[in-house]
């Protein structure tokens, strides 16, 4: 049984106090080192535990859970900054759906978590409230964009967390910190109030210690909303149901050659490992060439900058965050403003989509691009006709330390070989935690599905967690671990 | 040497919806941003959602002007930076328009001026200026984006346009054609309807295109006139002066009727157009375009070329309908409930004097009204009334009476048992004959000396009053 339904039931039963449990929760998770949390809602835990105590617990899928929300989804009254300087002082005035959704189930949120400065990065390195730890290792970092999700379930903060994936945001994190990650088909989630990177690519997604915890999260956060014109409808469908019956017997696991050669060897040993295992209950694995890893790698490094250079227009000096003051033409003070106001990662980025996009050169970029991901997508539709998984390493290494790739933005962006060609195919993936390196650290196990089969992702997901059966961080959350 | 001007329109014209093109904000404007949304204020993870009724009339004015809807068209941003556009990009369609060709064919030259294409966008915000009205000399400016979000269609004409009259004739017509078929409330004043000029001069006889400029904030058809005809003198004068015109996007001072650079091409936007990754194209099928169309109704000239021919109504009043759509729609309710009169016996009283009384006061033209009016026509058709009696009774039957309420009551009607009884004794006297029928049984007759009383009152006899008075009398002669 995971965290969620563990605590879901010790507040139904009334065996623990919500009101007990959240008091001694927030102390530990304020107190907590790593930097996973920015910032706390204590008046709305209050306001929540209050109303819930009134509440037939039946009602809610997520009774009395803690939730961890990434710091680039918008709570009502509550500031969103993406760990940036430029939304310094912003609050929002409406609820993202994904997040009121997980509310209206009975999760409380408790605080807003680090992230990568406008969830671009692979390190949570470019966050304006400093890096976060890796609660593995504090040397090591935490893994990125959504590095303050993945270290705070790592950690035992919070049983669930939301995280964003454009490029392998919710993935490598996850990996890095040896916790569950999902991101769901493109369209399945809504990203309304979700701070947008790059719109084609971004999709909201659950983290937890374990696999039933993530389908217990993705069955309140999916569903159709009309705010969002990229959301799909869909029909009703439970994820967090039927594991027990879940096999591996007759899948057909497709492990892309290219993945299994290039990355660190223990990080390969791990995934070898646990792919015996599945072969031994049943699975057939079979190795491919995927082809076009290094064409998804550059196609995504033009979509995703293009998309974000006209998504962090806004972001002005004008109507709200920082302005810098220096200037006196309004000219001056946008530029200044957004000089000042952005880390250099974020500036590489728009400064990049805004050359691709430019007059004369957007059909040999963006283009071009915009057939390669064509391509790739084509690619993925061929594989699923022969295979029900495509499964891989996460990331090509196991968190690295810190600083080490900060100043070499190549060797960062490849960190996400694995994980970017899902996006740009508007996959569902997961990863998993499958072992450990020679250091220690957590190796992640990706699993892609196709379109809209995240019940038959989960349900693999679950038969490899069992067969692995890896040992957690922490046993269990801060209060209850105690 | 003599230069002929080479003129094409973009004409900005604001579809009727309740709410914004791409939130739910309403568009009828207000105090200053309070007419927003998340997504109108660009504020962080706010997306758009496309507003259908928008789509809806975009089709409507494509299908009024003759062109080709296009099943699937693309929403795609125009990025640049202005505090009156809160996201920093508009939502504008680029490569793959909702429409493609069509044409406007001018009143009175008949000349066709083709249009090659309407997209759909949104409108910016409005910066407004403190301590000036314009933006030199004033201490500070702020956004309203109250406008922010709007629907808009730009209809972008070939340059067929030779002259400036022709311009503000192409420029009325497609106003005319947009209220009428009701997608643009077409008030110049807020905006509603306005357009850009691209103009260039050329020898006569010359094929090739000369270097254009593009004139901005044109919000009259007065202004389209005035600064073309400028903006022609200024490119002859200057080529004239041994220099050549250059590509420059002019702004037009209504003030002083003249144009002035605002920026040359080497300082143009890069606008680094890209589709909208929110939105997803726009597919509309031929069955949807279809029903659009059945559901559209007449367009003008349609109207004008049924009326003159099955009607025979006048030019004016034809001209009339062509400008109130509302009008039109009225007549054609009311005159479908006459039953002694022709059209043209009501037409005349719809553009005469319900038209100048609705300059006068706000009159509801609803079902009720286009029964009375045909009723009242029908009436003075038999004789019983007057026009002057129409005159008179129009008014009470706007506020709400019935035709038969408004003579009872005596809406100038003449009801005094006295002064009616002289002038239907007058009427015996020279009816000998008449009266001796009616006193020999034969009722009907009485009939006949109503008419007569009626002529001489213009009407205004109360008929059944008249009636008792005569046959009374008769039986006393």
């Amino acid at each position: 049984m995971g965290r969620i339904q563990r605590l879901r039931t010790l507040f139904y039963t009334k065996q623990l106090s919500m009101r007990d449990y959240y008091t001694a929760l927030l102390a530990r998770i304020q107190s907590a080192p790593g930097n996973a949390f920015i910032s706390f809602f204590d008046d709305e835990v209050a306001t929540a535990i209050d109303y819930l105590s009134q509440q037939d617990p039946n009602r809610f899928t997520g009774f009395g859970i803690p939730l961890g929300i990434k710091d680039n989804m918008c709570l009502a009254n509550q500031p969103v900054t993406c760990a940036s300087k430029l939304l310094a002082g912003y609050r929002s005035p409406y609820t993202a759906t994904a997040v009121q959704y997980m509310i209206d189930q009975g999760f409380v949120p408790v605080g807003r978590l680090n992230m990568d400065e406008f969830a671009m990065g692979s390190a949570n390195e470019y966050s304006v409230y400093g890096p976060v730890d890796n609660p593995w290792n504090p040397d090591a970092v935490s893994g990125g964009s959504s590095g303050g999700s993945a270290a705070a379930v790592a950690a035992g903060l919070v049983p669930a967390a939301l995280g964003s994936d454009t490029g392998g945001s919710i993935r490598q994190p996850a990996a890095f910190c040896g916790v569950v990650g999902l991101k769901p088909t493109y369209g399945r989630v809504s990203r309304y109030g979700l701070v947008a990177f790059a719109s084609s690519l971004d999709q909201i997604g659950p983290f937890a210690q374990y696999v039933d915890d993530v389908a217990i999260m993705l069955d309140t956060l999916c569903g159709f909303d009309p705010q969002d014109a990229t959301s799909v409808k869909r029909p009703d469908e439970c994820f967090s149901d039927g594991f027990e019956w879940a096999s591996l017997h007759g899948i057909r696991v497709g492990v892309p050659n290219e993945l299994m050669t290039s990355g660190q060897a223990d990080v390969n040993a791990a995934i070898r490992r646990t792919l015996s295992q599945m072969e031994s209950h049943g699975a057939i694995i079979d190795y491919v060439d995927f082809k076009y890893f290094d064409e998804a790698l550059a196609t995504y490094y033009i979509i995703a900058p293009a998309e974000a250079s006209s998504n962090l227009s806004r972001f002005d000096g004008v109507r709200y965050g920082y302005r810098d003051t220096s200037a006196t033409t309004l000219k001056d003070m946008m530029a200044a403003t957004r000089s000042t106001g952005f880390g250099d990662e974020v500036k590489r980025r728009i400064i990049l989509g805004t050359y691709v996009l430019s007059s004369g050169y957007y059909d040999a970029f963006y283009g071009k691009a915009q057939r390669v991901r064509g391509i790739v997508t084509k690619r993925y539709a061929d594989l699923f006709k022969q295979y029900d998984i495509i499964c891989s390493p996460t990331a090509p290494t196991t968190a690295f330390k810190k600083g080490e790739h900060t100043n070499d933005p190549l060797a960062m962006y490849l960190s996400d070989i694995a994980t970017i060609p899902v996006n740009l195919a508007g996959l569902p993936a997961i990863s998993l935690p499958c072992g450990r390196d020679s250091a220690g650290m957590p190796v992640g196990m990706q699993l892609v599905a196709p379109w809209f089969q995240e019940k038959l992702l989960l349900n693999t997901a679950y038969c490899v967690e069992q067969l692995v059966g890896f040992t957690p961080l922490v046993s269990d959350d801060v209060v209850l671990g105690q | 040497m003599t230069f002929e001007a080479v003129i094409g329109l973009e004409i900005h014209a604001q579809l009727s919806t309740a709410s914004k093109l791409f939130c739910r904000a309403s568009t009828q404007g207000g105090a200053p941003n309070t007419q927003v949304s998340p997504v109108s204020l660009g504020l962080p993870g706010a997306l758009p959602v496309l507003n259908k009724e928008a789509v809806r009339l975009a089709i409507m004015a494509g299908l009024a002007v003759k062109g080709r809807i296009q099943e699937r068209s693309v929403f795609a941003r125009k990025n640049y930076f202005y505090p009156d556009l809160p996201k920093g990009y508009q939502i504008s369609q680029f490569e793959y328009p909702i429409c493609l060709g069509g044409e406007i064919v001018l009143p009175v030259s008949q000349k066709t001026i083709r249009i090659t294409r309407i997209h759909m966008e949104e409108d910016a915000g409005k910066l407004n200026h403190i301590g000036a009205d314009g933006i030199a000399g004033a201490t500070g400016s702020v956004v309203d984006l109250n406008r922010a979000g709007v629907p808009l269609i730009e209809v972008v004409s070939e340059p067929d346009i030779r002259t400036p009259q022709e311009a503000r004739e192409y420029m009325e017509r497609v106003h005319e054609l947009f209220v009428f078929i009701g997608v643009c409330d077409g008030d110049l004043d807020k905006g509603s309807f306005r357009c850009d000029a691209n103009v260039s001069i050329r020898p006569i006889g010359e094929t090739a295109f000369g270097t254009r400029t593009e004139v901005k904030n044109l919000n009259s058809f007065r202004s389209v006139e005035r600064a073309i005809t400028y903006e022609i003198k200024r490119q002859i004068q200057v080529v004239q002066s041994g220099d050549v015109v250059r590509q420059y996007t002019m702004n037009y001072d209504d003030a002083t009727g003249q144009t002035t650079p605002l920026r040359s091409k080497e300082n143009a936007h890069d606008y680094r157009y890209f589709p909208d990754p929110d939105l997803k194209p726009l597919v509309v099928t031929s069955d949807q375009i279809a029903a659009i169309a059945q559901k559209m109704g007449e367009l003008p000239d349609d109207m004008a070329l049924r009326y003159q021919r099955d009607l025979a109504l006048p030019e004016h009043d034809i001209m009339v309908y062509r400008q109130s759509p509302a009008l039109y729609r009225f007549f054609e309710k009311a005159r479908s409930f006459l039953q002694v009169a022709t059209p043209g016996d009501m037409s005349k009283w719809v553009v005469g004097e319900l038209s100048a009384l609705m300059k006068e006061q706000s009159v509801d033209l609803n079902d009720k009204l286009a029964t009375e009016l045909a009723r009242l026509i029908d009436v003075c058709k038999e004789g019983t009334i007057s026009t002057q009696m129409i005159k008179d009774i129009l008014p009470q039957i706007i506020n709400g009476k019935t035709v038969a309420q408004a003579l009872e009551s005596g809406g100038g009607q003449i009801s005094n048992q006295d002064d009616l009884m002289t002038v239907v004794a007058a009427v015996m006297a020279d009816n000998p004959d008449v009266v001796a029928k009616i006193k020999n049984g034969k009722v009907a007759s009485a009939n006949f000396l109503m008419g007569q009383v009626m002529k001489q009152t213009q009407g205004r006899a109360k008929p059944d009053t008249v009636r008792d008075l005569i046959l009374h009398a008769c039986q006393n002669v």
